[in-house]
């Protein structure tokens, strides 16, 4: 499907119910996988996706869309590798080309550290049954042959993590996709719809009020991203969640140049080439705490004098636009999926600066917490409770952002 | 870029800083009397309001010193510094 064809309408535009079997706060990608597969696998159809603002209008529309699996612990690597598993048949589960690439992604290795790290993960990434290679320096450069791997260069390529399964995708292909398919089953999408408060009676969850009225549901599921606090802390929760800024661009259009995904922790940058043509670059997030869904021009500096040293191919290239979004980050840099203190209240947050990859699993297994009203086994790990008991799910190295 | 109002130097660009996350945390008076649930609070949770928040930044280009900042986070306004040990706005 070219990119001009489109109906004028993908979906319903409902009136708010006054009462629902399971509410979604949020019409994200997370929302929206999670309301399609609640219908789609678990029969739940009387539900009602709640948004404040416009479907996939937040980080779900601001990511650089960079898909992968090669997570360091057997709990992450688990439940990103059956997200990129329903990634390879999403097209076709949604009847809706979502412009899946699996092109190939690195992570770049720029000194001893790194390439033990690396090397580390490729290893566990075997044994976790996801494909995983390593690079050394001629062999990133046989795969891109863009990057400056001189040993001159303030950051010199060591080597690389390589996933060829991992690649990108079109994230609002993606959001509507799974919008489009909820709907036909009889979600109820809807937007312009903020949530301005929580009923909580007697320890559990028994609607939420809203700018369209109040709506009465035994089950609310958060999937808000960076306003997850603001959210939970109406039920009297808090979270140990941080929400930045993370800012991202994209240049002009320009010829294929780039064929694969290019990732650096060490120097902060993640660049693809996206399918109209334009280089779509990542940064850092900002250091301070901030809901204003933009960020500082000199973190955008910093990303394009990495990007510049990597690629100096690109020092002709335009910015054309950079914008922000608002990741919710934990502690350890994984999501916390599951259930709340507060009865039929149900938590999924803190995908922080990666959640674009995790769409469709996020929402298989939260789908599944909210139907049986229990963890899916792929997100027990990820529990609220890890912060207590102290098993965290330390995932800084392969996060692959700076925070 | 912020303007970040040193205590000690008066306002300067934020990129002569580092940030220090939520600000009045004291280390727990008998960390023994603490059970996990609330040990982990203290370790991990912090405040994440959508409005004013009283943080910490450190002017780590200048002086060295940390203070505090009362900044919304939501405009990103920075509403005022002050010393550590003050109790600010």
């Amino acid at each position: 499907m070219a990119l001009s064809e489109h109906p004028p309408f993908l979906w319903r535009d409902p009136e708010p119910r006054r009462a629902y079997d399971a509410v979604i706060v949020g019409g994200g990608g997370h929302g929206l996988a999670t309301a399609y597969y609640l219908a789609s696998q678990h029969g739940m159809t009387d539900v009602a996706v709640l948004e404040r603002g416009w479907l996939g209008g937040g980080n779900m529309g601001r990511n650089t869309t960079i898909i992968r699996s090669n997570y360091l612990w057997d709990e992450s690597a688990a439940i990103y590798e059956h997200s990129l598993k329903l990634w390879e048949g999403l097209s076709e589960e949604l009847d809706y080309d979502i412009l899946f690439s699996q092109r190939g992604v690195m992570n770049l290795a720029h000194n001893l550290t790194d390439v033990r790290e690396g090397t580390r993960r490729v290893h566990a990434n075997r044994l976790n049954g996801v494909d995983a290679q390593w690079l050394d320096t001629d062999g990133v450069k046989e795969l891109c042959p863009i990057i400056d791997v001189s040993p001159e260069v303030r950051y010199p390529v060591l080597g690389a993590t390589y996933q060829p399964r991992g690649g990108i995708a079109k994230h609002d292909h993606v959001a509507w996709g799974y919008a489009r398919a909820a709907d036909a089953l009889g979600v109820d999408l809807i937007q312009n719809c903020e949530v301005t408060g929580l009923d909580v009676e007697a320890g559990s969850v028994t609607g939420v009020r809203t700018t369209r009225g109040p709506i009465a549901a035994r089950r609310v599921a958060l999937a808000a991203a960076g306003h997850s606090s603001v959210l939970a802390h109406m039920a009297g929760l808090r979270l140990p969640l941080q929400s930045h800024p993370l800012q991202a661009l994209v240049s002009e259009l320009l010829e294929p140049v780039l064929g694969c995904v290019v990732m650096s922790n060490a120097v902060h940058v993640y660049v693809s080439q996206a399918h109209k043509g334009e280089l779509v670059m990542g940064a850092g997030v900002d250091a301070y705490n901030g809901y204003g869904q933009r960020g500082a021009a000199h973190v955008i500096e910093a990303q394009m004098a990495a990007a510049l040293e990597l690629f100096p191919i690109f020092s002709r290239a335009h910015v054309l636009r950079t914008w922000g979004g608002i990741v919710d980050v934990t502690p350890d840099a994984s999501p916390i999926v599951g259930l709340t203190p507060v009865g039929g209240l149900f938590l999924n947050c803190g995908w922080g600066t990666g959640g674009f990859k995790g769409t469709p699993g996020s929402g298989w297994v939260y789908a599944h917490t909210i139907a049986h009203d229990e963890p899916h086994p792929l997100c027990a790990p990820f529990a609220l409770e890890r912060f207590t008991d102290g098993a965290l799910i330390d995932e800084h190295g392969a996060a692959a952002v700076a925070h | 870029m912020l303007l970040v109002p040193c205590p000690w130097c008066g306002p300067r660009d934020e990129t002569e800083f580092h940030y220090g996350g939520q600000a009045h945390i004291p280390y727990p008076s008998d960390p023994d009397s603490l059970d996990d649930r609330a040990w982990g609070e203290y370790l991990f949770v912090r405040d994440n309001p959508k409005g004013p928040f009283r943080e910490r930044w450190c002017h780590s280009a200048g002086c060295r010193q940390w203070f505090n900042v009362l900044r919304d986070t939501a405009s990103h306004q920075v509403l005022a510094g002050y010393k550590i040990g003050e109790a600010g706005p």
